[in-house]
């Protein structure tokens, strides 16, 4: 028997861990791959086929001659307008809340107060306390049955203040030349109000987040250099915020066109005078119109899948924002 | 010029006790200490983004202890250069003085003349993303000279630098230094910055600050 060259043998034994391991690892590392891939995708894969399967299912419970007679039908593009009016009020006003309390909540985090304060002094703990408190008073209109919602602004108009706010808004609208709304509860303020409630909350979230995610150094560098609080913010926080409040601003539009509890309570359901495509559905449903009612909610998914696309394309389409802010 | 006179900083149970220290004008102030120390919290507090519990910072013999760091001409350049990311480098250099409401033309004027100074002349019109370490390192150095601060505070600048960039970085700070004519408070834990730049070299240790 030939004895195996030095240099061969010294070669053998230097390859022979990572031969080993080309053997046994790669074929049970690529089965187990598989296996961790397929298992933890598996279930959302059933989420989207649901929801996918929901889609079809209500384009195929209708027909095109459907669609267009509905389209047509008077009171149908009244509740879209109302729709798309009220949502974009909404969010207007949500986004418009959301950036100042969002930035505020960021800046006075945990980390804040006790670098401020200290970490173990009695002022510390009261501030993490009221700023837990205040978290958790933002997320109510999140967690509450939209129907509570509902019942709880009602209440609060029928309050002397509330009714006092009721009168006034009525006779603004009177002088903007608009006397059919006559006030607050039961007109279309109320829709806008019920939507604003919760869709403001999410857009609280979005923007707290998005301005944890921003460092506060080159804010800080800002104030050094002679800007005032409100000068950082604005030129040099905000800037960065964009996507935020992109995010901020599509969420509560899509929370205030699904709303639909606090609208059925706080602003009743009235034909062409309250009624949006959320309650239209609804009536649709009640007299037992269901292809009514689902003509109604397709134009729903489609009106939530346009925004939803028009936002990732201005979120992710612009290159040089993308490099800017990459 | 810049004078601590028993200044104490305190965070929790971090202190910093009768810091007592003074740059006089035109001066390169060192201050070295070990990573922890409390370097970058006196830096921090002499520009007004840390309270003072006691003692009076001065600069040119006015008080600065409690006013905002907005007015008190100091500029400031941190470790990791925190340039504003939206901001365009010429944009990001004007900043100082355009919040003071210098006009135009002396605001531009002054842009270039500190990218000429600087090497920045090629990367104006980029945006933060798009520098290199020692870019972004110079351009925060002339945002914070743009506006003529009294005070050039400099947080370990040069970090974080390959050997190469690092030596012309230096030389530059030198060069800047005699341009400008600027009092510098430089924080490093490096010994061959201290001796090339420093004229006046201070240690903090255990809480206080020593001059060395």
């Amino acid at each position: 028997m030939n004895a195996p060259e030095p240099e061969a043998e010294l070669e053998a034994d230097r390859s022979s861990p990572n031969e080993r391991a080309r053997h046994s690892v790669p074929g049970h590392a690529k089965s187990s791959d598989t296996c961790f891939w397929i298992s933890m995708s598996l279930l959302g894969f059933f989420y989207l086929i649901l929801i996918v399967s929901m889609i079809v299912v209500d384009f195929g419970f209708t027909s095109w001659q459907d669609i267009r007679e509905s389209l047509a039908d008077s009171r149908v593009q009244f509740s879209i307008a109302l729709s798309l009016l009220s949502c974009t009020i909404s969010a207007i006003l949500s986004i418009w809340v959301a950036i100042p309390t969002g930035f505020v909540l960021a800046r006075m985090g945990r980390a804040e107060i006790t670098r401020r304060f200290g970490h173990k002094t009695w002022i510390s703990k009261t501030c993490v306390g009221i700023r837990h408190g205040i978290d958790t008073l933002l997320d109510i209109p999140i967690v509450l049955p939209p129907l509570v919602v509902g019942i709880s602004l009602l209440v609060l108009f029928q309050t002397p203040l509330g009714r006092l706010v009721d009168h006034r808004v009525g006779d603004f609208f009177s002088w903007l030349g608009y006397p059919g709304i006559r006030g607050v509860t039961y007109e279309i303020p109320a829709i806008i109000i019920a939507q604003f409630t919760v869709a403001a909350a999410f857009a609280i979230r979005t923007m707290r987040d998005t301005f944890e995610q921003i460092s506060e150094r080159p804010e800080q560098v800002a104030h050094t250099l002679g800007a005032s609080r409100f000068q950082s913010f604005s030129r040099v926080s905000l800037p960065q915020a964009w996507r935020g409040i992109v995010a901020g601003f599509t969420l509560a539009w899509a929370r205030s066109l699904g709303e639909f509890g606090p609208i059925l309570i706080f602003a009743g359901t009235s034909r062409l005078k309250t009624e949006v495509l959320s309650t239209t559905v609804y009536l649709n449903f009640q007299f037992g119109n269901l292809r009514g009612a689902v003509v109604a909610s397709l134009i729903l998914v489609c009106i939530a899948i346009a925004v939803l696309v028009v936002t990732r394309v201005l979120t992710l389409g612009d290159p040089d924002t993308r490099r800017r802010l990459s | 010029m810049i004078t601590l006179d028993q200044v104490s900083i305190r965070q929790g149970d971090f202190r910093l006790f009768d810091v007592d220290f003074r740059i006089p004008s035109g001066g390169y102030g060192i201050l070295m200490g070990s990573s922890g120390c409390g370097k970058t919290t006196l830096l921090e507090a002499i520009c007004g983004l840390r309270p003072v519990c006691d003692g009076r910072i001065l600069l040119d013999d006015r008080e600065v202890t409690r006013i905002s760091p907005a007015a008190r001409e100091i500029g400031y350049v941190p470790q990791d250069a925190a340039l504003f990311p939206t901001m365009r480098v010429d944009r990001q250099i004007e900043f100082g003085m355009e919040v003071r409401r210098i006009c135009r033309s002396d605001r531009r004027q002054r842009v270039e003349q500190l990218a000429e100074l600087l090497g920045l002349k090629l990367v104006l019109k980029r945006y933060p993303p798009g520098l290199s370490g020692g870019e972004r390192q110079r351009v925060a150095l002339a945002r914070a000279l743009a506006f003529r601060p009294k005070l050039l505070c400099l947080d370990e600048p040069l970090n974080a630098l390959d050997a190469t960039t690092h030596l012309r970085l230096l030389e530059l700070l030198k060069e800047v230094h005699q341009k400008e004519g600027v009092t510098v408070l430089h924080v490093t834990h490096n010994v061959e910055e201290s001796q090339n730049l420093g004229t006046v070299h201070f240690c903090l240790e255990k809480g206080t600050v020593h001059q060395s």
